[in-house]
């Protein structure tokens, strides 16, 4: 029963920021049909903001302020200074064009900060265990869930009860027509890429603190992993990213738990067999969503 | 040229291209203050592409575009209706996976609207009632027919000066387009100004004005609506007497 709840929760929690992930993938994808490989890049700045606010001196809250800051600042520029140039173009020059920024960004992080892990001092009442009756459950894990649902939650509250949300969820539907009622492009753009920017920050933030480091390389897997999410789920469709991503995570969780030792290194491989066999049954992806791309 | 001072719409050799295709090729457009003018043609002709072309949606070149005396090229579309000009896109095209009132908020957003919203939407839900009755529900889950009274509301929305409608009555029931055409009549005589694309060529000649034919991209015929309604052209293909 401990050893299940514990599963449980590193489910919810590795799927969660998986979810957080791809939602931010899924929310500039579903507007200007870009699937933004920098996006882990984001995690990383995100990481690196931390561990030098805690580096010099800042209390851990203030540096996760300074970190998710950073996280949406830098989104709102890769799209200013990269992608608004190439806005309406095509699919591939997008990937390309997102590739090269991703690229870019781990090339200044080896130079200019280290091409070494950088432990970040991660408080000590956040590592820790708490103890309910019988139960042993991991605190970073716990708290990964709760911020996790905070943001899904708030998300929701923002998409649907202000203008700019529901301009957002319009503009993922029909972005010519969005015009037509004067609302800007460019603001509704940039607003979903810094949003897209504090799901990395959130979803940087949680990795970092299971972790404990920062590495040039940190948001690649992760990363990879949220767009495999993304296309369980549909791209395009913000549900579906969440939903993958919940079901990535279970299903990586599951397969490491249960899987004989033997075939442990093969975790990933049968996790994309999984995937695969999911697109079999549902090749648009589980809550797919008719996406026309048009500006 | 000068346009005359009850000129709000002037356009001159208007080009609309995609690539190599060229979807109106060099025409001339005037409406006036206060007229409903229609643009007639057969699928393909080139009606869609003015239309949006005008609010900036199509690529497209003109030695003169002005609206209000003001320039319309280069202007992008959210710029364009905030200036007072704006479009029912063909098929509607409303927000589906948002609310009746949500459409409805988006068209009269703060920054493009310049009259009242919330008088806008009261006069709207009370025309078509059963708008106010879906309020709340998906626009995805609306009739045909509700989705373009929708579409036409959500666009006043912003109480425009001009406004492009086009073909508003395409697949809907008979007795939805009287009520469509029966708007667009009110609308004129509150004092807005209309550009109809039709395919419904007798009701549309019934309630405009003027009217002007394309066909591959040409202006073909135009004139006042009984000049159009009694030409041989637009009796044998369109009235079929
Ligand atoms: N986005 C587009 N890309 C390429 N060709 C287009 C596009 N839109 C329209 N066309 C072409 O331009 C021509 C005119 O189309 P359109 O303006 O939609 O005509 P209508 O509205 O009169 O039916 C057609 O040949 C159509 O195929
Ligand atoms: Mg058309």
């Amino acid at each position: 029963m401990d050893i299940f709840l514990q599963q449980l929760l590193n489910a919810l929690s590795l799927g969660g920021t998986y979810a957080l992930l791809a939602l931010g993938l899924a929310v500039v994808f579903s507007i200007i049909g870009l699937i933004n490989f920098a996006h882990g890049e984001l995690m990383t700045v995100t990481g690196y903001a931390i561990c030098f606010a805690l580096i010099w001196g800042l209390p851990f809250p203030l540096a996760v302020i300074a970190g998710l800051s950073v996280a949406m600042v830098a989104a709102f520029l890769m799209e200013r200074v990269a992608f608004r140039p190439v806005r309406g173009a095509s699919g591939t020059t997008l990937l390309l064009t997102s590739f090269a920024v991703s690229a870019i960004l781990r090339v200044l992080f080896q130079n200019l900060i280290s091409a070494r892990p950088i432990p970040v001092s991660i408080p000590a009442s956040l590592s820790g265990v708490l103890t309910v009756g019988p139960l042993h459950l991991g605190m970073i894990q716990l708290i990964s869930i709760i911020v996790t649902l905070v943001m899904l939650l708030g998300l929701n509250l923002f998409l649907h009860r202000t203008m700019a949300g529901r301009a957002m969820r319009a503009a993922a539907e029909d972005f010519a027509v969005l015009r037509l009622m004067g609302l800007r492009a460019n603001s509704v753009v940039a607003t979903a890429f810094v949003i897209s920017g504090l799901l990395a920050g959130v979803a940087g933030l949680l990795w970092v603190a299971q972790r404990g480091s920062v590495d040039p390389l940190m948001g690649a897997l992760p990363v990879l992993k949220a767009f495999i999410a993304a296309i369980i789920g549909g791209l395009g469709s913000l549900s579906g990213a969440v939903a993958g991503g919940f079901l990535l995570g279970f299903i990586e969780v599951i397969l490491q738990a249960y899987l004989p030792e033997s075939l442990l290194p093969y975790r990933d491989a049968f996790a994309i067999l999984v995937v695969i066999a999911v697109l079999l049954f549902r090749p648009q992806g589980l809550l797919a969503r008719k996406t026309l791309v048009k500006l | 040229m000068t346009a005359p001072d009850d000129t709000l719409l002037l356009i001159e050799d208007l080009t609309v291209s995609y690539g190599a295709v060229e979807a109106v090729r060099g025409i001339d457009l005037t409406v006036r203050r206060g007229e409903i003018v229609t643009l007639l043609g057969a699928n393909g002709a080139g009606k869609s592409s003015t239309l949006n072309a005008i609010v900036g949606l199509a690529p497209r070149k003109a030695r003169r575009m002005e609206f209000s005396g003001s320039d319309l090229q280069g202007v992008p579309p959210e710029t364009v209706v905030r200036r007072g000009l704006t479009l029912v896109p063909e098929g509607r095209r409303v927000f589906s996976s948002l609310t009746v009132d949500e459409n409805l908020m988006l068209g009269g957003a703060k920054h493009a609207t310049r009259g009242d919203p919330a008088a806008v939407k009261a006069d709207m839900l009370e025309r078509f009632p059963i708008l106010a009755e879906r309020l709340h529900q998906n626009a995805g889950s609306l009739s045909g027919g509700e989705q373009q009274m929708l579409a036409i509301a959500r666009a006043l929305m912003s109480s425009p000066d001009l406004l492009l409608l086009d073909e508003p009555s395409l697949g809907l029931a008979p007795q939805v387009v009287d009520q469509i055409f029966d708007l667009i009549g009110s609308l004129r005589e509150r004092g807005l100004t209309i550009l109809l694309v039709e395919q419904n060529v007798a009701q549309s000649l019934e309630i405009a004005d003027r009217g002007y034919v394309l066909a591959n991209g040409r202006i073909e015929l135009q004139g006042s609506a009984e000049e159009l309604r009694a030409s041989p052209e637009i009796q044998d293909a369109y009235l079929g007497a």
